[in-house]
């Protein structure tokens, strides 16, 4: 059975890479969305930290558990 | 209010969310095939697997909106609900109670209740621990139904129905396996979905420092003015908090609450057991950094009118829940917005799920099988276990409309625990420490408590006689009341429980080995390295819990 670790992987590799590429569109077009502090592109960051905690378990959970 | 509007990508987001549990549901059942898989997810689960699910099963959406509303309500007084409030009895549930229930290999806490006192007081249990477990799985789902309706314009019915379909279809499929599995997404989906309302609600307050400076003295410590219940938001006195809270209430939950305590039986040895509370202990004192943080915020903005926010009114009373949702409208753009829904309905399912796992194995194994069926086959179990989990799906629902036509149960709810879980406390306490405590004298004062919890809540509720009488102030919440109430029914049931045991029949000594102190085997940790041991790490998690008590006085 794969561990949960991977299943968890998978699904914040996916949202993260969801969400990080919305916020690099958003920023590259050059208009803020009209949320507080959205000056700060909480989804680049937030999404970036997303997909690599994602590729992170990935990484670690390869392999089947027994 | 005009509802938040979702994006596609939002939307795309959410139905990745349900994609992805019931892919996850349907790989995990080739693995659910007998009835040990799908009640006991086949006790093969590492600490930390189980000590998150632990964790998981008790962080449910409407605990996370509750609480961050509780803390624009109460202040910081509300973290006392996730550390004196809640670790002293997860420690103590990993060091002295997991010997106990673990070796004993039973299926559920009313089945300790079986082998350690009878069958009379495991049914009053199991029937009372099922009726609770239900109806707080009904008001889940109209918790959820409520919030997606009045945030997102959704409808109450096809959300309602969608969330508990799809309930029901994971859990069906493979048992308590994909309810911890769910959960553990659920834990990740939560700090991911929601730390962030608290990260940018302290950037755009000027950092933690200003935040605590903006709050009134009353709302930003945690003892200093416990001495006199006038000068804290909560209007308690550190007695109640220690003796309701702390003891009671706490203890009554996490060390008898066949919900959680389920996750524990789950593990695939004793000490994977024992550290899967302690585990659970450390994530636990971290909760309050989303829903104290967040709390803390919606307070100071709704009270700066330059910043345009205030909570929703119903029907002239403020929605303290609406806080989190509102703070996640003000700060989350396209894309996040879809990823905070999720987590909210990641946490409604997951409690759901959390609720009908657990309601399934009870009636199965403490009810059924005890008292309809005594020579179900293994298969036989199996199928009764798929069956309960959409009967009790089907229940929920039906709660859940139950409370949408009688919306004041959502107070009743609150008390249950107190009702439940607070003298079974007492009957556990005393049953796996005291050898001559006897099966009548359990049974009666478990009854006694349970009924004197009910009487004291109908008699407040219906002013009958004041809180104050039974919280001993003239000043106090109806949180106090609730405290205190629990301390006097896990009393009652504690002296009662005591008292009848004395003149009572007593259970042959030799029928007791393995359940209580004394007659079982010490679990010494011999062989095991200090660093590795579950004394060791509930240790750290006391010594960690006591600065931040202090940093926060």
């Amino acid at each position: 059975m794969k561990s949960i670790w991977f299943f968890v992987g998978i699904l914040l590799l996916v949202l993260g890479v969801l969400i990080l590429g919305a916020g690099i569109v958003g920023m590259m077009s050059g208009e803020l969305p009209p949320t507080v502090l959205a000056n700060l592109h909480p989804r680049v960051w937030w999404g970036g930290i997303m997909t690599i905690a994602g590729i992170l378990f990935l990484v670690f959970n390869r392999k089947p558990r027994a | 209010m005009a509802s938040i509007g979702l994006s596609v990508l939002d939307w795309l987001i959410i139905a990745i969310y349900f994609a992805f549990i019931l892919g996850l549901g349907y790989y995990l059942k080739k693995f659910t095939k007998n009835q040990e898989d799908f009640f006991m997810a086949g006790r093969k689960n590492s600490m930390w697997v189980a000590g998150l699910a632990f964790l998981s099963a008790n962080l449910g959406a409407l605990e996370l909106l509750g609480m961050t509303g509780n803390t624009f309500k109460y202040g910081m007084y509300v973290a006392h609900f996730y550390w004196v409030g809640a670790i002293p009895a997860m420690l103590f549930l990993g060091v002295y109670m997991m010997p106990f229930y673990y070796s004993s290999r039973i299926h559920s806490v009313p089945g300790y209740l079986k082998l350690r006192f009878d069958e009379k007081t495991r049914v009053l249990n199991a029937i009372a621990f099922a009726v609770m477990t239900v109806l707080v799985s009904g008001i889940n789902l109209y918790a959820m139904a409520l919030v997606l309706h009045t945030f997102l314009g959704w409808s109450w019915d096809v959300s309602m129905w969608i969330s508990a379909a799809t309930v029901a279809a994971y859990v069906t499929m493979s048992g308590l396996l994909s309810a911890i599995f769910t959960e553990i997404v659920q834990f990740f989906l939560i700090w991911f979905g929601l730390f962030l309302v608290s990260i940018l609600g302290v950037v755009e307050i000027g950092g933690i420092d200003e935040v605590f400076a903006r709050v009134p003295a009353a709302y930003n410590t945690l003892w200093s003015t416990s001495g006199d219940p006038a000068q804290n938001g909560m209007m308690v006195t550190w007695g109640g908090i220690i003796l309701g809270l702390g003891f009671v209430l706490s203890f009554g939950y996490w060390t008898t609450d066949f919900l959680v305590v389920q996750r524990a039986f789950s593990a695939k040895d004793l000490r994977s057991a024992r550290m899967t509370p302690i585990i659970a202990s450390f994530f636990k004192m971290a909760v309050p950094f989303i829903v104290i943080v967040a709390g803390l915020v919606a307070y100071i903005l709704a009270n700066d009118s330059t910043t345009g926010f205030a909570l929703l009114q119903d029907g002239g009373q403020v929605n303290y829940d609406s806080a989190l949702p509102l703070l996640i409208a003000r700060y989350y753009p396209e894309g996040l917005i879809g990823l905070g829904i999720t987590a909210l309905l990641a946490g409604f399912m997951a409690g759901q799920a959390g609720n009908v796992s657990a309601f399934n194995t009870v009636w199965t194994y403490d009810i059924y099988r005890a008292l309809i069926k005594k020579d179900a086959s293994d298969e036989h179990l199996l199928w009764m276990g798929r069956v309960t989990t959409i009967v009790g799906i089907i229940i929920s629902v039906g709660t859940a409309y139950w409370a949408k036509s009688f919306p004041s149960i959502m107070d009743y709810m609150q008390a249950i625990f107190s009702w439940v879980n607070a003298p079974l406390f007492a009957t556990m306490l005393l049953g796996m420490f005291v050898v001559w405590i006897t099966p009548a004298g359990a049974f009666w004062g478990l009854l006694a408590g349970m009924g004197s919890s009910f009487l004291m809540f109908l008699a407040v509720k219906f002013q009958w006689i004041s809180g104050s009488i039974i919280t001993m102030s003239d000043n106090s919440s109806d949180m106090a009341v609730n405290f205190w109430r629990a301390w006097w029914a896990w009393l009652i049931c504690f002296v009662l429980t005591i008292v009848i045991s004395l003149f009572t029949k007593k259970k042959p000594r030799e029928e007791l080995v393995g359940l209580v102190k004394g007659l079982t085997a010490e679990v010494h940790d011999t062989g095991i390295p200090f660093l590795r041991r579950p004394a060791f790490y509930a240790l750290l998690s006391l010594i960690v819990l006591i600065i931040l008590n202090i940093i926060y006085w």
